[in-house]
């Protein structure tokens, strides 16, 4: 199969220029880019009101912000975080990978791939508008929790919550493009003789994240549909006294959220099965069983969600299958721990920053999923639901998970991307002071939580007052480590003191990338290559 | 410039203005949105936001249809198309499902619950003694708060009618791909325009039917969890024709213009999944929404 | 040390420490009641097995880390399947969710079982405060009052030491009879709230416009504290829950005074009232329920809730700031306080606010002007 690219009137490599080139981009690279500078950006806004929230936590009593700012402070860390941090770093991973793992010049819908990615600044614009205009003193920003609950969020909301819901609308509908677009290109634009068991983990990961993301995107995008019509035109969903119900609302958004969770989970699962076979130079162990797990994971995660709703007071039986489902995703997600370990093992192993962070990944992650699987259990989540038990629970696994899994995937890619080493002396600083500082927040949170401190408080009884010291100590450090990536990602992008990258970047990468010159050209493969 | 008739091409469209316009549009128009809502009257961003929002759909679509008339697509971006098209169609069956989910919740579980069902024997009697659990809902839990509907409509009525119109709709669009596909353009666009009249006289009628609701009835949005679920799935399905009709009036003028061939036609189709979707999803309404 | 077991060894400690800590209360406690106490020991086992498998997993990895090391001379070996042995740790973990499952199921019984119960007690969740209704059910008294945060706001505010149950202190605790099956219904007046005691292993959420229940008994003497669990709006840390649990005989006595201060109540809203001692009440009054929002100082939190001081309403025709307190105002935080406060409270309420903070009507609005307006 021979091929040229179509050009149009441009030459090969040749760039756009100017701000026009991130504007109107078509280039799954240029887009990849701005989705991952924009994920970075917001995880250092999403950040920073972590910190105000761990600085107003660090002793009892109200210091810095009121109760009522506290509570923005929470909501929109989750929704920034969730939304802005993670999701859109993954887009801007599949973004930049996918082409070059499968064997594509580029997307198969570039232009939709450029809207997708623009719609996240417009919406993120109105959430972080209203968040400023609440800080010059005009109305309220969401405080509702990033779960936002009727009728808190509906009857009780500040007006800024309609502002809220449409631009959780553009979110949407910028992950259902995104995802759109990733199925069409896995299935599409693989190259010849890639077939679909051959795809890399990472590829398989993203496709089934994609169709969670469709199936789920657009039942939150029902909900605060409904939202809108109950707070504006009159509708009683939420209401009973209009023969709604308000738990009817935590039903469609747990729909929605506990895909979601597994939306932030499974391209991490991607990325650390590309790692651990590249710095244990041996190939993954147990590829067919590791597609069949995430599938599995995918197909449980639409019918556990009311596992976070055993105190609504849901019949018994409901809350017993609900328990059961939920106990049943430990199986397939020991799977695919166990076959992480096992490559490993007889492995010949060097510890380079993106193996250290996947190895944290590993170890904290399956202790995030321990904590997860007790909390399945009805009668104990009695005790930790909505306390920092939970807190300590989805920061395991969306920090050492979802986000360590990012910066493993940064720095293993980097110099696929820049044609730059970043500075490892750097990268295991980052790591080092993340993974200890990372434990030194999250750790204690689990004895809080324990001990009866419930969550989206600002201020609680002495008896919590250490942990929360610790637990403050540890953000800050944590939140300065996250400096020195910064640092590390600028340095290696100007290259002026870095070391070059081979093409082959690691001693033990496989796969078509790695085939490809680093930087990676601005077209991928013009000519498909042949996969054996 | 490669010929791209040659099916081993990989086209990549050039850099475009449309996405940035299309964030550009949906925001001023979300913020048109609200302030009316707030201020309970349209302001100037609105319909500001609206014609920006057509802008990007003439300009946006404009250049596909271009680029398509310049034969840029080989099959591989023909796929992609339809595969884009289907899984977009499949995210809109899950918008639907959502407001089901809503409706079935609501029908089954609240409803009842409000009336005492399972283990809520309490909220009836402490809260809600004077409610019935029936459905349709004609006297709520609260019915200062949400008034009830004196009457709701019958299915047998204008939504039969609709139900007939939307079905041969779906037929009249099919004869028009066939005829397409045979290449006879004149039943096309025969067939087509049937198609186009039917999608509005469905729309007429059911604005026929919500005047008469709203005027006569006394069902409207604020009249309880019947009105609520009744006009928020009528109200997005008959949003979903609106855009369907529209789509098709586009394609009966693209046709009239001879834009497609018998193999070559793909907005045609996806135009025709589309329809059959909303026709699918207006058999679920009809069913549950209206008959049972 | 390699650096994988330095975080290994770290993460063990502390989950060592867990357990070593219990006596200081930081692992879960196991309660008073039947349940908690199945609560606790579900959460033990489940705890244990976790930790096993932690051993094991973490131990293979780190066995791996340290012996599989290309520092080391490691060379990869050439495996990447195994059927055996992956059925097996798919079957092996499955079996052990079974022995999971099998107690869970059983606690949760017997904790929806709410038959037979002694006697019920309402429970409504108000943005911010509880409820309390003792008059349904078998064994109704006439009972109903308010449980407000009694914690002072110079504490939460840094002025003023802080005492032991911080926050966790309030105006009117609930008191219950020992070994009865106390029966709860939850529901709320405004948004969601969950009513939590975790010495009772109670969690329930107050939903408006529904009825949840649980039960505890208990034959434990004491007093146990518990907070709202469910984001409620602005001061959702600040509803606290306390649970007086007495002897029987205790528990009548209790009833008896309930009885006649409610009678001296009726009493106080028909007399009429010297401004002085209006304002006085009045503070008192004012510092229970309305200072969440509006503040001692009666300025509000912009934006939010509306300061009193030098408010139109509040300087301005009187039976304007009577109607607000008395209905409230539909849709906003401000709600109906006619429905919550007898009229000597209110009427004291109303007069305080016309004369603090420079607001100095010098009205002096009597329980029978209440009365009037209600
Ligand atoms: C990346 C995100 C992510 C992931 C992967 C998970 C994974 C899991 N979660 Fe978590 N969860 C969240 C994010 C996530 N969660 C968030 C954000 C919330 C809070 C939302 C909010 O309220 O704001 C939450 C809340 C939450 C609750 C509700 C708690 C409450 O509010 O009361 C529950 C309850 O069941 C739960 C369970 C689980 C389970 C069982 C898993 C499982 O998938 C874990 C499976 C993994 C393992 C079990 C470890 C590895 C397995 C082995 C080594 C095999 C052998 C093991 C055994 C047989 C035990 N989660
Ligand atoms: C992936 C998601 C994610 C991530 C990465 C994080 C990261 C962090 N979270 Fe997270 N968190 C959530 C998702 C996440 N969180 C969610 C979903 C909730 C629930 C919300 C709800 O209840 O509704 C929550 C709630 C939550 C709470 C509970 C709040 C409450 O219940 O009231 C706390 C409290 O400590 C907390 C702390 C932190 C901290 C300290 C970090 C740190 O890891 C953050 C570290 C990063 C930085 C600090 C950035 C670097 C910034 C700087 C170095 C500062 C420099 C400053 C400038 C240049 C201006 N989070
Ligand atoms: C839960 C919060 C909350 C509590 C508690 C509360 N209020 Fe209010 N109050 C409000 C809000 C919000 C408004 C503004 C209503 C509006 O939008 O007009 C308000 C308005 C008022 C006003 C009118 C002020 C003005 O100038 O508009 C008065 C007077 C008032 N409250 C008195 C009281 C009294 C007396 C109490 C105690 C018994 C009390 N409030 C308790 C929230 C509260
Ligand atoms: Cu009431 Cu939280
Ligand atoms: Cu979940």
């Amino acid at each position: 199969m021979s091929a040229v690219i179509e050009e149009h009137h441009d030459d090969h490599d040749h760039k756009p220029t100017g701000i026009g080139r991130w504007l109107f981009s078509t280039n799954h690279k240029d887009i990849g880019t701005m989705y991952l500078c924009f994920s970075f950006l917001m995880l250092f806004i999403g950040g920073t009101l972590a910190l105000v929230i761990r600085a107003e936590l660090f002793q009892p009593g109200l210091q810095f912000i009121d109760p009522e700012l506290f509570n923005q402070m929470t909501t929109l860390h989750g929704l920034i975080m969730v939304f802005g941090v993670i999701m859109p770093a993954f887009v801007g991973l599949a973004n930049w990978m996918v082409p070059l793992m499968i064997g594509a010049p580029d997307m198969a819908l570039p232009r939709m791939n450029n809207w997708s990615f623009w719609l996240l600044p417009g919406a993120f614009g109105l959430l972080i508008a209203s968040l400023i205009m609440s800080l010059m003193g005009m109305g309220s920003a969401p405080n509702f929790g990033w779960t936002f609950y009727a009728p808190l969020s509906t009857t009780y909301g500040p007006d800024s919550t309609d502002f809220f819901i449409f631009s959780v609308h553009m979110m949407g509908i910028s992950s259902i493009m995104g995802a759109i677009n990733i199925i069409a290109t896995i299935i599409n634009m693989r190259a010849p003789g890639m077939t679909y068991m051959k795809m890399p983990i990472f590829v398989w990961t993203w496709f089934i994240t994609a169709y969670l993301l469709i199936a789920v995107m657009p039942v939150l995008a029902g909900a605060v549909t409904m939202m809108l019509t109950d707070r504006n035109f009159g509708t009683s969903f939420f209401s009973a006294a209009g023969g709604g119900d308000p738990v009817l609302f935590q039903h469609v958004f747990w729909f929605f959220g506990h895909p979601e969770v597994y939306i932030m989970i499974l391209p991490s699962f991607g990325i650390i099965s590309q790692i651990v076979p590249t710095f244990s130079r041996k190939k993954i162990f147990g590829y067919s069983s590791m597609v069949y797990a995430t599938s599995s994971i995918a197909f449980l995660s639409f019918i556990v969600w009311a596992h976070h709703m055993f105190t609504t007071g849901m019949p018994v039986a409901t809350e017993l299958f609900f328990m059961y489902a939920t106990m049943l995703i430990a199986v397939p997600t020991g799977v695919k721990v166990f076959n992480w370990v096992s490559t490993m093992w007889k492995g010949s192993l060097t510890f380079e920053t993106p193996m250290l962070f996947a190895i944290a990944f590993i170890f904290l992650f399956t202790i995030g999923g321990f904590t997860g699987l007790m909390l399945a259990i009805v009668p104990a989540d009695f005790q930790y639901h909505d306390t920092y038990f939970v807190v300590a629970h989805f920061h395991y696994v969306l920090v050492s998970g979802a986000l360590f899994g990012i910066f493993a995937a940064v720095y293993f890619w980097l110099p696929k991307w820049t044609g730059n080493m970043y500075d490892e002396g750097l990268g295991k600083w980052h790591f080092w002071l993340s993974t200890i500082s990372m434990n030194i927040l999250f750790f204690p949170m689990h004895f809080l939580g324990l001990a009866g401190m419930p969550r989206r408080i600002p201020d609680y009884n002495l008896q919590f007052a250490e942990f929360n010291q610790i637990a403050s100590i540890g953000a800050f450090i944590f939140g300065f480590s996250q400096l020195i990536l910064l640092y590390n990602v600028i340095k290696t992008i100007r290259g002026k003191s870095s070391e070059k990258a081979t093409d082959q970047v690691w001693e033990g990468a496989e796969g078509l990338e790695w085939t490809l010159p680093s930087p990676a050209p601005f077209h991928s493969f013009t000519t498909p290559p042949t996969v054996k | 410039m490669s010929s791209s008739t040659n099916p081993d091409v990989y086209f990549i469209p050039e850099p475009s203005k449309w996405p940035v316009v299309g964030t550009i549009a949906l925001t001023t128009t979300i913020i048109g949105a609200v302030t009316s809502i707030h201020s309970g009257a349209i302001n100037l961003i609105l319909p500001v936001g609206f014609l920006m929002i057509a802008y990007l759909f003439f300009g946006w679509f404009g250049a596909v249809i271009k680029e398509s008339l310049a034969d840029s697509y080989n099959p591989q971006v023909d796929k992609s198309f339809r595969i884009g098209m289907l899984w977009f169609i499949f995210s809109e069956v899950m918008f639907f499902a959502a407001f089901f989910g809503a409706l079935f919740y609501a029908r089954t579980i609240a409803v009842e619950w409000l009336g005492g069902a399972g283990n809520n024997a309490m909220t009836h009697e402490l809260l809600w003694p004077a409610f019935d659990a029936v459905w349709p809902v004609m006297s709520n839990p609260d019915n200062t708060k949400f008034v009830p509907p004196k009457e709701i409509i019958e299915a047998s009525g204008l939504p039969a009618w609709n139900t007939a119109i939307l079905l041969a709709s779906s037929v009249t669009v099919t004869i028009a791909h066939h005829a397409l596909r045979a290449n006879h353009r004149k039943p096309l666009i025969i067939w087509l325009a049937a198609t186009v009249l039917l999608g509005c006289t469905f729309l007429v009628l059911q604005a026929e039917e919500y005047i008469h609701a709203y005027t006569e009835l006394g069902l409207t949005l604020g009249s309880g969890i019947y009105g609520s679920t009744f006009f928020l799935l009528t109200g997005f399905h008959g949003f979903h024709v609106t855009m369907g009709t529209t789509m098709l009036l586009v394609m009966l003028i693209r046709s009239i213009k001879g834009h497609f061939t018998a193999d070559k036609h793909f907005a045609f189709e996806a135009v025709a999944w589309y329809w059959h979707f909303v026709d699918v999803v207006w058999l679920g309404l009809f069913i549950f929404v209206y008959w049972l | 040390m390699s650096a994988a077991i330095r975080v290994a060894s770290f993460i063990g400690l502390m989950l060592v420490s867990m357990q070593s800590w219990a006596e200081y209360h930081l692992n879960l406690r196991p309660g008073v009641t039947s349940f908690s106490q199945g609560a606790y020991d579900i959460h033990t086992l489940v705890m244990w097995i976790c930790v096993v498998i932690g051993i094991v997993v973490f131990g293979a990895m780190i066995y791996s880390i340290v012996m599989h090391r290309k520092s080391r001379g490691a060379v990869a070996a050439k495996f990447d399947d195994n059927l055996t042995i992956e059925i097996v740790w798919t079957v092996i973990p499955f079996i052990i969710l079974g022995f999971m499952a099998v107690p869970a199921t059983k606690v949760l019984l017997a904790m929806e079982d709410v038959s037979d119960s002694d006697m019920s007690i309402k429970v409504t969740g108000y943005q911010w405060k509880w409820h309390y209704d003792y008059n349904v059910g078998e064994n109704a008294q006439d009972i109903s009052f308010f449980s407000n945060l009694a914690t002072p706001m110079e504490e939460i505010h840094n002025k003023a030491t802080k005492e032991k149950n911080y926050l966790l202190e309030v105006d009117n605790r609930i008191v219950v009879p020992a070994n009865k099956k106390i029966r709860l219904l939850f529901t709320s007046n405004d948004v969601i709230h969950a009513w939590w005691i975790p010495a009772f292993g109670v969690k329930q959420d107050a939903i408006p416009g529904y009825i949840n229940d649980a039960w505890f008994k208990t034959d434990k003497i004491g007093t146990y504290r518990g907070q709202c669990a469910e984001l409620c709006g602005t001061n959702h840390g600040f509803m606290p829950i306390v649970v007086d649990v007495v002897s029987e005989a205790d528990y009548e006595k209790w009833v008896a005074s309930k009885k006649e201060s409610a009678a001296a109540a009726e009493a106080s809203s028909n007399k009429t009232w010297t401004k002085a001692e209006l304002i006085e009440h009045g503070k008192a009054v004012y510092a229970t329920n309305c200072v969440a929002c509006h503040q001692a100082s009666g300025e509000g939190i912009p934006n939010v809730f509306p300061a009193l001081k030098g408010s139109a309403i509040a300087t301005g025709d009187v039976s304007k700031h009577i109607d607000i307190v008395v209905h409230g105002k539909t849709g906003t935080a401000m709600q109906a306080f006619g429905a919550q406060l007898n009229d000597a409270d209110l009427a004291a309420l109303v007069t305080y606010e016309r004369n603090a903070w420079g607001n100095d009507t010098g009205d002096a609005v009597q329980p029978a002007d209440i009365k009037a307006a209600r």
